[in-house]
């Protein structure tokens, strides 16, 4: 639907603040759902960018550049979407996870391997699959494939059946098995925190794509392991990448189509 | 009818107790659950699903079989059946009753189960599952009553139910396959990505329904002055017999296909089922019990001096039972699970609160199971 003059008006008025004030978190506009996050499932707290859009988003990544034990790319994330850190592995809830090679591909490890590819640990996470699984099983359609790839969870219509946990071939779900509030470290107050009961999983930060920001990952890998992007765009940094060479998918057999491309 | 089920013997009142108090105590675990989440389980991350959803896969074969009583008799007039269709039908309403349960305390947020018929989601095959368990529960009540209520009036059922028994038919066969689809229908578990998941469901229904019926047949005989006739308990048995040997058939077909075509994948669950992973092997010390337990049931019932012989026929049909529960009831769903995408080897065992829980549920139903079997009796006796 346009937008009345009326509208528009009001629009143009917050845009202007939002340009003038482009440091101060703009409370208001979070409240009433800004037109810059028009296209989030949450109204997020608006940026001084304009949104980040594609026609489909992916993600390359080299395990090569980590460095050794570094977990950047987690804590950052989980920061950002109020992860829990339960500290148990059976309540355990993550976004993003780090895993030695032979697990993430046991179709391509082979005990030849070089140690230095042997010994990688590989960030993975959901892989916002062109097909997605999750997304079939769903009995209330509470997680969705947008049309621009991102397959997102709506917290408030989950029913904890878990059905999309036994679907995802990647293991990329969580659920809240109890209250995750009391282990989240620190509460950021732009992203809504979770209840018991729901699933959850990485949202390929949609939120901060809304506000033109890159995903929280991907901004806070010094190495510059991590690369997003538009994958219909020949120019994208992530294409640019894949043109270089042989890139591997998980579980590519299964016609999930995943979106996070590895280059080892 | 229903005030036959409220007044009874001495026995009867402290069995009837009995179910109740498990009942109380599964539901104050279950409050305990509403209030601190799923984590009161033994789920975890990897194995997600559990004894709950583990019951409910294997009460829908409870449920299923009663299309091995319905079948014969209506379709193929064998009278001997006559006398006991009706328990087949008390029994699928009992056991829909159970799985719609047990999925209910499976649910992270019960308080939005409605959800499910809010957003209506075809292509999610637990939204069919909703749909033909429902179903199937509303067409087995509506023709067990009716044909009780009209037997106790002396009078033949009303010819408008018959439509309905038919089919009752497919829809029995309906349940139990949409219900393996939850399963055979996921890319990622290679342990359940199987086109013969729907049939095997059907031959170990066949076999546990009507063994468990076969055993409540001889309880209402020596307890209750309801004797269902040796014909139509010996042809039953003979249905627990191929149901059971179609059954083991389909898992050695499973054990060839796997371990023939050595496809890493397909083989590492098999393997976890029946001997263990890297000493994790408490799933596969159950299965070893349910492989002997079916395989001396099915000797006991091929043997026809066996299968006679009254005792050891309730020897076998406990057997039956307790062989498919432990394959269904405990080492299909979790087997699932394990090893997991990213091949870790996670171990489950239910915690004290969630087997109170599934106890309470199972209580329910029996305690249903008692009340129709109850009024069904007392009119008959009448």
């Amino acid at each position: 639907m346009a937008p009345t003059r009326r509208e528009f008006l009001q629009m143009a008025g917050f845009s202007a603040i939002g340009l003038a004030l482009p440091v101060l978190p703009s409370l208001a506009w979070a409240r009433t759902g800004a037109p810059a996050a028009g296209v989030s499932a949450y109204p997020a707290a608006p940026g001084p960018l304009p949104a980040r859009k594609a026609k489909r988003w992916a993600m390359t990544v080299k395990p090569g550049k980590c460095r050794a034990g570094c977990t950047d790319c987690i804590t950052a994330c989980h920061l950002e979407h109020n992860v829990p850190a339960i500290g148990n592995p059976k309540d355990d809830v993550h976004w993003i996870g780090l895993q030695k090679v032979g697990h993430v591909f046991p179709a391509e490890a082979h005990p030849r391997l070089p140690d230095t590819i042997r010994g990688l640990s590989v960030p993975v996470l959901c892989n916002h699959c062109e097909n997605p699984p999750c997304v079939r099983v769903c009995p209330t359609q509470a997680t969705f494939r947008r049309p621009d790839g991102i397959v997102v969870m709506d917290y408030h219509r989950c029913i904890g059946c878990r059905f999309c946990m036994a679907a995802c071939p990647y293991g990329s779900r969580s659920m809240n098995w109890r209250d995750p509030r009391p282990f989240i470290r620190k509460i950021n107050q732009d992203f809504p925190t979770r209840t018991r009961g729901v699933v959850e999983k990485c949202n390929f930060c949609e939120e901060r794509l809304a506000r033109g920001i890159l995903p929280a990952c991907v901004v806070a890998c010094k190495e510059k392991a991590m690369a997003f992007g538009d994958l219909e765009d020949p120019c994208s940094e992530v294409r640019l990448t894949l043109d270089r060479g042989l890139s591997l998918r998980r579980r590519p057999e299964l016609g999930t189509g995943p979106q996070i491309y590895y280059i080892l | 009818m229903l005030e036959k089920a409220l007044k009874g013997s001495r026995g009867y009142g402290i069995w009837v107790a009995f179910l109740l108090l498990l009942v109380a105590v599964g539901f104050f675990f279950y409050l305990r659950q509403l209030d601190y989440g799923l984590g009161i389980t033994g789920l975890s991350r990897d194995v997600s699903w559990g004894l709950y959803i583990a019951q409910f896969t294997f009460l829908v074969g409870i449920a299923a079989s009663a299309v091995m009583l319905v079948l014969p008799y209506y379709l193929h007039d064998f009278k001997a059946f006559g006398r006991i269709t009706i328990l087949g039908e008390f029994l699928a309403v009992s056991a829909v009753i159970m799985c719609v349960t047990f999925v209910f305390v499976d649910l992270g947020r019960p308080d939005r189960a409605v959800n499910l018929l809010l957003y209506p989601s075809p292509r999610s095959v637990l939204f069919w599952d909703v749909i033909v368990l429902n179903g199937y529960l509303l067409l087995n009540i509506v023709t067990g009553w009716t044909v009780l209520e009209s037997d106790k009036k002396g009078i033949p059922p009303p010819a408008w139910v018959k439509p309905l028994i038919y089919l009752s038919i497919p829809w029995a066969v309906s349940i139990h396959t949409v219900t393996a689809f939850i399963y055979s229908g996921l890319p990622g578990r290679g342990f359940w990505l199987t086109a013969i998941m729907a049939p095997r469901f059907l031959a170990s229904a066949f076999a546990s329904g009507p063994a468990l019926l076969i055993l409540f047949c001889l309880i209402l005989k020596r307890f209750c002055r309801f004797d269902a006739g040796e014909k139509a308990i010996q042809t039953l048995a003979k249905i627990v017999t191929y149901a059971l040997a179609t059954s083991i058939f389909f898992v050695m077909v499973e054990i060839f296909t796997v371990f023939y075509s050595q496809v890493p994948g397909h083989m590492h669950h098999l393997t976890y089922l029946f001997a263990g992973l890297e000493g994790h092997n408490t799933i596969a010390r159950w299965m070893t019990v349910s492989a002997f337990t079916a395989l001396i049931s099915l000797v006991l019932l091929i043997i026809p001096r066996t299968r006679k012989n009254e005792s050891l026929l309730a020897l076998a049909c406990f057997g039956v039972f307790l062989s498919l529960w432990i394959e269904k009831g405990l080492g299909l769903v979790v087997t699932g699970f394990v090893p997991s995408p990213l091949e870790a080897i996670p171990d489950y065992s239910p915690t004290g609160a969630e087997v109170a829980i599934t106890v309470g549920v199972w209580a329910l139903g029996l305690l249903l199971v008692t009340m129709f079997y109850k009024i069904f009796v007392s009119v008959r006796n009448e």
